[in-house]
């Protein structure tokens, strides 16, 4: 790899860029592209750029060859998106240990909680933290199709507006702690609150998967199971 | 906490080995079939004294794509590998995880 494409791809990354290395496994040329520009030691057509561009909107690396001919072209696509981001409302205990496990399986995770006792940088070492109420927090943090939301305060004047918020976005999670009965009761003001029947079907819970879970770090397994069961289990049941 | 359990950071790695004055060369599994430990994208760095960081199968291959790397890293030359298993030979090549996987090896200058 050239030096030059390593640092532009360093530095995509650093800046949370999606973009895509392409290498020309014939040649050993490389080509980095962008959303909306590619730069390096060979050209695409206009209909690779797309194929490429498709794949990193999928998430999706692999191979690219020539349909045509089995000799043509060869190119490895290597997808480098930003890290998936997970958003948890509330720096509770449960926080503590769902913050470094989902660090871990690689999201770029915030903690939201207004109250500044709870979110400190003593409970939550190296977790970036947001002191804003979680509405405005989401509004700013805005979540995208690669990001789950997790609610865990048990306080509907916390949990509530994050969980408008989280479902009116494109997050492909959305948590909440609480029991069956704390959930219930949730789902009926956020009807109240004028949610549709599918949007508050889309909260995951109680949340994570079933599993006994009964310690804080249990209980952080669960829900990380359960993530990862609505992002890569495609067949599974989460 | 070992950054390289986190995903996609393995670039990363050879980047600052590389600064550090090191010679470095990048694995990466560009295709695989069957039930390959490590998907479509999993990154190994591997420097001139053999040290890793990441990996491209579940152990199984690392040793094989270190000792390629070597020839790399002295000739230049990026490599494909391909790895596969059948039954005889699944302790000859040390692919004891199963699966087929491609793997390409570059230089990192």
């Amino acid at each position: 790899m050239k030096r030059e494409i390593l640092d532009r791809l360093l530095a995509a990354k650093a800046a949370a860029m999606p973009v895509a290395l392409v290498t020309d496994l014939n040649t050993g040329l490389q080509t980095l592209v962008y959303e909306d520009t590619a730069h390096g030691g060979f050209g695409l057509e206009a209909d690779l750029l797309d194929e490429v561009r498709r794949r990193i909107r999928q998430d999706r690396s692999g191979l690219l060859t020539d349909p045509q001919d089995e000799d043509g072209f060869r190119l490895f696509v290597h997808v480098h998106n930003p890290a998936m981001r997970l958003l948890l409302v509330g720096a509770v205990h449960i926080a503590q240990a769902l913050a470094p496990l989902a660090v871990l399986a690689g999201y770029d995770v915030t903690v939201i909680d207004p109250r500044s006792a709870f979110a400190t940088e003593a409970r939550f070492p190296g977790i970036k933290l947001n002191h804003a109420w979680p509405d405005e927090a989401l509004a700013e943090l805005k979540p995208d199709v690669r990001t789950a939301v997790v609610t865990l305060t048990h306080d509907p004047k916390l949990d509530d507006p994050a969980l408008i918020a989280a479902l009116r976005s494109p997050a492909f999670y959305v948590g909440a702690l609480g029991s069956k009965r704390t959930h219930a009761l949730r789902l009926d003001r956020l009807r109240d609150e004028g949610l549709s029947e599918a949007e508050v079907q889309h909260i995951r819970g109680p949340v994570g998967l079933s599993i006994g879970a009964v310690t804080p770090a249990e209980i952080a397994i669960s829900i990380m199971a359960q993530i990862t069961c609505v992002r890569r289990g495609e067949n599974h049941p989460c | 906490m070992n950054d390289t359990l986190m995903a996609d950071n393995i670039v990363e790695q050879a980047a600052a080995w590389r600064a550090a004055g090191r010679r470095v060369a990048l694995a990466t599994v560009v295709s695989t079939w069957g039930s390959s430990p490590r998907p479509v994208g999993s990154q190994m760095a591997i420097d001139a004294d053999g040290a890793m960081a990441g990996s491209v199968s579940g152990g199984c291959i690392e040793g094989a794509v270190a000792h390629e790397a070597a020839k790399t890293m002295e000739d230049g030359e990026a490599r494909l590998l391909s790895f596969g298993v059948t039954n005889e030979m699944a302790w000859e090549v040390g692919l004891a995880c199963g699966g087929q996987v491609q793997v390409y090896v570059e230089a990192v200058e």
